[in-house]
């Protein structure tokens, strides 16, 4: 019912598009930093965990590169990325939209006619579409930057073995498996957050409880879908 | 005029407002009053479309808001105007950008026609330089005079205020009460105001409703409340160590 009022075209395009804009700001421009750092560190501890756990001299430094690169674009970028933006962009879209209804702003939007659940919601779930994909590939990229970075700071294996390796039987449709895990992701993310803000009732007790309930419930659907879609996707 | 016809509202077996038939003049601040609990919010919210009625008829000048679709209500509401408890400015806007928002919505006009009609209203509720400030750096009375002109800004034929003086010291109250009054006056609007403020209903009761437990008790106005016989309606006037001294 809720979400056949938040799918639904925008009362007034000019509007959307400026609620667009900002949410892109506040949902993905605004995760950039986090996003980055997590994935540089992630990265960077796979590649050593590989390093020291290659300790048979037929298994070749390459596979540093390999095994980080598939670990970061299968799994870590587009699922564990995902979890983490659950809770930090989860969180803010429950608690600002369940603050806005215990101090009555909704009921101000539907007094004025208008459509609230639309005009919160749904350029949360476009904006949280369109740039989780960007973020999630920028984190690729920085797991394995972070990678490249702990085998040179570490000598654990040369530059040219890293590269070579992350080259080794490189599919796009791993890529593409990944970003189509991210879509489903971040539609989950923005609309379970959005549907327990909206539903908030009470005050700040309830707003926070609606903003960790928007966590767990979101977190535990990325999970059952990432088995889902990998099964589906990869198989 | 806004008529209530045999009003019940029931919140599971909780029976909220019982049988409630009043109207609320054009031109005339209506005040609804009762203890906090007797269903006034409930009533007001019930007029608004904000909770449905389980039984009764709501019609706004012979139109029948019971019956609307979701279509027809959002063409109504643009003709209704509401100020909240807390004031209910969006946070995230500028003082300007709240006051033009119902006009970015639902007007045509261009940015100076907006921004001519935002400055007259934020003039005419009394308020100067405040156009790029937050919310948050405003004090009550200044909020709740953003959210009158928000409230407004569309020309209104319809204006409700959910206890406009709640949280505001007497004097801001006053203020804000004859900023309603006159504005009722001025632009011939059915005004609904709830508040258990009896400086209020002395000042701007033009037409007083009295809810005790869901039910309409008593209806007068602000010369006839004082001279009531009706021992509920005087429990509640009289409540106060200030008014019960006066009265002694």
């Amino acid at each position: 019912m809720l979400m056949r009022r938040v799918f639904t075209r925008p009362q007034k395009g000019r509007i959307f598009w400026q609620r667009l804009l900002d949410e892109i700001q506040g949902l993905g421009i605004e995760s950039i930093g986090i996003v980055a750092f997590i994935s540089a560190f992630m990265g960077a501890v796979v590649a050593i965990q590989t390093a020291y756990n290659i300790d048979n001299p037929f298994i070749p430094l390459t596979m540093v590169g390999w095994t980080t690169r598939q670990s970061i674009i299968l799994e870590f970028s587009p699922t564990i990325i995902s979890l983490i933006l659950a809770g930090k962009v989860g969180s803010r879209i429950a608690s600002e939209i369940g603050t806005m209804r215990v101090t009555e702003q909704i009921d101000a939007l539907e007094i004025m006619g208008v459509n609230s659940a639309n005009y919160l919601i749904f350029p949360k779930v476009v904006a949280s579409v369109l740039i989780n994909p960007v973020l999630i590939v920028l984190s690729m990229w920085m797991g394995i930057l972070g990678g490249w970075l702990a085998m040179g700071l570490t000598g654990l294996s040369t530059t040219t073995d890293y590269i070579n390796g992350i080259r080794i039987d490189f599919q796009m449709y791993i890529v593409f498996y990944a970003l189509l895990k991210t879509l489903f992701f971040a539609f989950i993310i923005s609309t379970i957050a959005g549907f327990y803000g909206y539903r908030t009732n009470g005050g700040a007790l309830e707003v926070g409880q609606a903003s960790t309930k928007a966590v767990v419930v979101s977190s535990i659907l990325i999970i059952i879908f990432n088995l889902i879609l990998t099964q589906l996707l990869l198989t | 005029m806004i008529e209530a016809k045999e009003i019940n509202k029931f919140f599971g077996d909780h029976h909220v407002l019982k049988d409630i038939s009043c109207e609320f003049e054009k031109g005339k601040t209506n005040l609804i009053i009762g203890q906090s609990g007797s269903g006034k919010t409930v009533l007001m919210k019930c007029l608004v479309g904000l909770y449905e009625v389980d039984t009764g008829i709501i019609t706004y000048d012979n139109r029948n808001f019971s019956t609307m679709n979701f279509e027809q209500r959002k063409n109504l509401r643009q003709e209704i105007g509401m100020l909240f408890q807390g004031g209910a400015l969006f946070d995230y806007m500028t003082v300007e950008q709240n006051v033009m928002f119902p006009l970015d919505m639902f007007t045509k006009q261009t940015k100076k026609e907006k921004l001519d009609r935002v400055n007259f209203v934020l003039e005419r509720v009394n308020l100067e330089n405040v156009n790029k400030l937050m919310p948050s750096e405003l004090s009550g009375g200044m909020r709740k005079r953003v959210a009158i002109a928000r409230a407004i800004s569309m020309n209104p034929q319809y204006l409700f205020c959910d206890e406009p003086n709640s949280g505001l010291d007497p004097q801001t109250s006053g203020v804000i009460d004859q900023l309603i009054k006159e504005i009722t006056v001025e632009y011939k609007i059915t005004t609904i105001v709830n508040t258990h403020d009896m400086n209020s209903v002395l000042s701007i009761g033009d037409n007083v409703a009295f809810i005790y437990n869901g039910e309409l008790w008593w209806k007068g106005n602000k010369e006839t409340i004082l001279h009531t016989s009706n021992k509920e309606l005087n429990e509640f006037v009289f409540g106060t160590e200030l008014t019960s001294r006066l009265k002694k």
